[in-house]
């Protein structure tokens, strides 16, 4: 019992991730009808931001301490970051220690940015082309940016701490009657998935309770029809871009923490986010959270030893082997629109 | 008056013979020509460097990149000299290889066998490579070795660390510098017995592939000799990046320990997930929860940040140690860089200074010379002590290092701690010890 519940737990982390990554997928697919393959690259520039403004919060000065020596035998040149020299070694120490919590408002109009430019300069001459094209160019564009991203800040992962009161784990096993240690939980992964559950319910009430939201609703139904009412929905589909790559980024701001971001993140999770996103349902936004969840929770199960030495390999092929099925027996997926992808 | 008897007959003959007399050394020279693959004719001689440019073992790529250019620059008797000073060997003179000016082509391995192998053909057919070395993988380094077996050509690995290297996989035409797992088994058995104890369960994740397999196998039997208790081995895909799903049940297992024989970001996440999970902090059978990383490096150390501390591992070199050769190599490698050179650049820039002394001392850059002359040779001053290249696994033998994560580090590079030198004949092993067997080193292949 215990050991499914603990699955259960570390399922919820990673499905939070596919579910926010899949969420942005779909809402593209569903306004802009693009396969977007470069949202995977997306996740990843999220993470680089919670980095980049861990380097610009510990930029330095140098100072040569000659009772220390460096590898050359050299007096040590001792860095002490500016926020320290300019807050207090206290309050600066501090702010370099959420430096995490604090890229998520550094993050939001780089991403939103980033999102607008790609729409507008790239992938709006493609919405008429065939999904195949769209695949291959935004397929492409990722591999740009994730070589962008390994130029400047190289290959090896960057370690991009929690602050100090999330770090540890919480034994959530005591709480519910078991030993000791038989459910233990991060304290980041808990914030994680709460904040992966607000960004997720703030989209949703965006599109629902927003006159802003309902137009957008209303063109993923019938863009015709909103179009000849004389709104101009593209200009808001472009803004759902924007959104939808903000949401991806901020995914990876807090990822970050979770395993130290590298440039090739974002395609560990692209593939999985796609098949997340057939088996919730092209377009369909509840189908892609619950698909989400559900993948991300058979995932760690199939990555228990028990089921492993029963099926040796299953973690690796859980997924695809649902998404088989689901496509096989629901095409349209979960909660996909009657007709969508059964043509 | 005097008789001149000049027939056709007699001049086809003569010419036949004048030809055949002029063609005859041709026929010498282009048979010696064809002795062996990439015979260097011309005033220089060229090297391949087959590391992982790109892919995520790009960084630790571009630090051997560093060391062979360094290589070559003291091979041709530029900067300082670095090792080639403080080498036990003086066959090197700073006037190239046998005379010829060294020059270096460079291959991207990607960490994938068939693009390494690919990279490594190219270098050899098309550039002329004499010899190919480098690489950051066991099962690149398996791969291109066969290829070189089969071209004719010597391989001198790079960073790789299975057992099979020189183990089931070797080849004549093979030689490794860097240590091997079962080595750091040995090497890290007594100090865990210091500081663990003997009674222990071990829990291992492991990297599924054959540098994993035969780590597990080496750790595992090393510290189940000194009275530990493996409770389970689980094998982790290579891709895998997220690993809380494999450590989330070692605490409920019993275990008091978790060895990760993970490398490269595997062990960057997987010590991270670890840490995460509070595992360092937890009392289990009322003892500390210890984690143990087998294979250190630098840069996977810098990967994981503050996770590391006060973590053990084993390690071929380190740029702290404080032996006139080391120190040389770090002065020549920091000055020129502006930071000190990881384990790979170390071992790479040993295995190039080894091949260029060994065609030195054989005379020839024949590989069936080269090998001989690296076969059973003993040599020191190069960072690790006095070392052997053993005859019959093409396999260096020499200290092994135990290091520490550092608790107060001082600088970006200052991340491990030497804790122990463990000396060349606690981690020296039979030539048919099990865990190498079966494989042949067959003949050395001198190609065309």
């Amino acid at each position: 019992m215990d050991a499914i519940l603990l699955q259960i737990l570390n399922g919820l982390d990673k499905g939070s991730a596919y579910a926010l990554i899949a969420l942005g997928l779909t809402l593209i697919f569903g306004t802009l009808g693009v396969v977007n393959f470069a949202h995977g690259a997306l996740f990843m520039i999220g993470a680089f931001c919670a980095v980049t403004l861990q380097r610009i919060f510990k930029l330095s000065f140098e100072t040569l301490d000659p009772t220390q020596k460096d590898f050359l035998g050299n007096p040590l040149k001792v860095k002490t970051p500016y926020v320290e020299s300019w807050f207090g070694p206290e309050m600066g120490a501090a702010i370099i220690d959420w430096s995490v919590p604090l890229a998520i408002l550094f993050s939001i109009p780089i991403m939103l940015a980033i999102g607008y430019i790609m729409e507008r300069g790239l992938i709006k001459h493609f919405y008429k082309r065939p999904h195949a094209d769209q695949i291959l160019v935004t397929f492409g564009l990722a591999i740009v940016l994730q070589e962008i991203i390994k130029a400047v800040y190289g290959a090896n992962p960057i370690p991009t701490p929690a602050p100090e009161v999330f770090r540890g784990s919480f034994d959530f096993g005591v709480m519910l009657g078991f030993d000791p240690n038989a459910i233990i939980y991060p304290y980041w992964r808990m914030v994680y998935f709460a904040f992966a559950a607000v960004i997720i319910g703030a989209v949703f009430a965006f599109l629902q309770f927003t006159t802003f939201g309902m137009v957008v609703r209303a063109g993923m139904a019938d863009r015709e029809t909103v179009g000849l009412l004389g709104i101009n929905i593209d200009r808001r589909f472009t803004i759902m871009f924007g959104i939808a790559a903000a949401v991806a980024g901020l995914a990876g701001v807090m990822y970050a923490p979770i395993n130290s971001p590298n440039y090739h993140m974002g395609m560990d999770f692209l593939v999985l986010s796609f098949v997340v996103v057939v088996v919730g349902g092209m377009g369909s936004l509840p189908g892609a959270v619950l698909a989400g969840f559900m993948l991300g929770i058979l995932e760690a199960f199939a990555s228990m030893n028990e089921v492993k030495s029963i099926l040796p390999g299953i973690d690796q092929i859980i997924i695809y082997l649902v998404a088989i099925i689901i496509i096989l027996t629901r095409p349209r997926g979960l909660m996909g629109r009657k007709g969508v992808m059964e043509d | 008056m005097s008789k001149t008897d000049v027939t056709r007959r007699g001049v086809l003959k003569t010419g036949a013979i004048a030809g055949a007399g002029v063609a005859l050394p041709t026929i010498f020279t282009a048979s010696s020509a064809a002795a062996y693959t990439n015979e260097p004719t011309g005033a220089s001689v060229t090297l391949g460097f087959n590391v992982p440019q790109t892919g995520p073992y790009a960084d630790e790529g571009a630090d051997e990149l560093r060391a062979y250019q360094l290589a070559v620059e003291h091979l041709n008797g530029g900067g300082d000299g670095g090792m080639m000073n403080t080498f036990s060997s003086k066959a090197l003179k700073g006037n190239g290889i046998l005379g010829k000016k060294v020059e270096f082509v460079t291959g991207d391995t990607q960490t994938k066998s068939d693009a390494a192998r690919a990279s490594a053909k190219s270098m050899i057919e098309k550039d002329g490579a004499v010899m190919i070395t480098g690489g950051s993988s066991s099962g690149v380094a398996i791969a291109v070795q066969g290829l070189c077996q089969e071209a004719g050509v010597i391989f001198m690995a790079g960073l790789t660390h299975s057992n099979d290297t020189t183990g089931k996989d070797k080849k004549a035409n093979g030689f490794r510098h860097f240590f091997n797992g079962y080595m750091s088994g040995a090497a890290l058995a007594p100090v865990l017995k210091n500081l663990y104890g003997t009674d222990r369960n071990a829990y291992h994740l492991t990297a599924d592939y054959t540098w994993g397999w035969t780590q597990e196998e080496s750790i595992a039997a090393a510290t189940e000799a000194l009275g530990w208790n493996t409770v389970n081995k689980v094998r982790t895909p290579l891709a895998a990046t997220d690993f809380s799903s494999y450590i989330a049940p070692v605490l409920n297992s019993g275990a008091d320990v978790l060895v990760l024989n993970h490398y490269g970001g595997n062990m960057v996440n997987s010590l991270t997930n670890a840490v995460q999970f509070g595992l360092r902090d937890k009392v289990v059978n009322g003892k500390n929860f210890e984690i143990v990383v087998p294979l250190y490096s630098r840069l996977m150390a810098k990967g994981a940040g503050a996770n590391v501390k006060g973590i053990h591992g084993s390690t071929n070199w380190h740029w702290s140690l404080q032996d006139d050769a080391s120190k040389a190599f770090v002065k020549s490698f920091g000055t020129k860089y502006g930071f000190p050179p990881s384990q790979a650049a170390h071992t790479v820039y040993c295995q190039t200074l080894l091949y260029a002394d060994a065609a030195e001392r054989a005379g020839t850059f024949n590989p069936c010379g080269i090998a001989e002359a690296l076969e059973g040779y003993e040599f020191e001053g190069l960072g690790n002590g006095p070392t052997l290249y053993r005859a019959e696994d093409h396999q260096c033998f020499k200290d092994v290092l135990v290091v520490r994560g550092k608790e107060n580090p001082t600088s970006e590079f200052d991340l491990l701690e030497v804790v122990e030198v463990t000396p060349a004949a606690q981690v020296t092993y039979a030539p048919d010890h099990p865990m190498f067997a079966g494989g042949q080193l067959g003949s050395c292949n001198p190609g065309a």
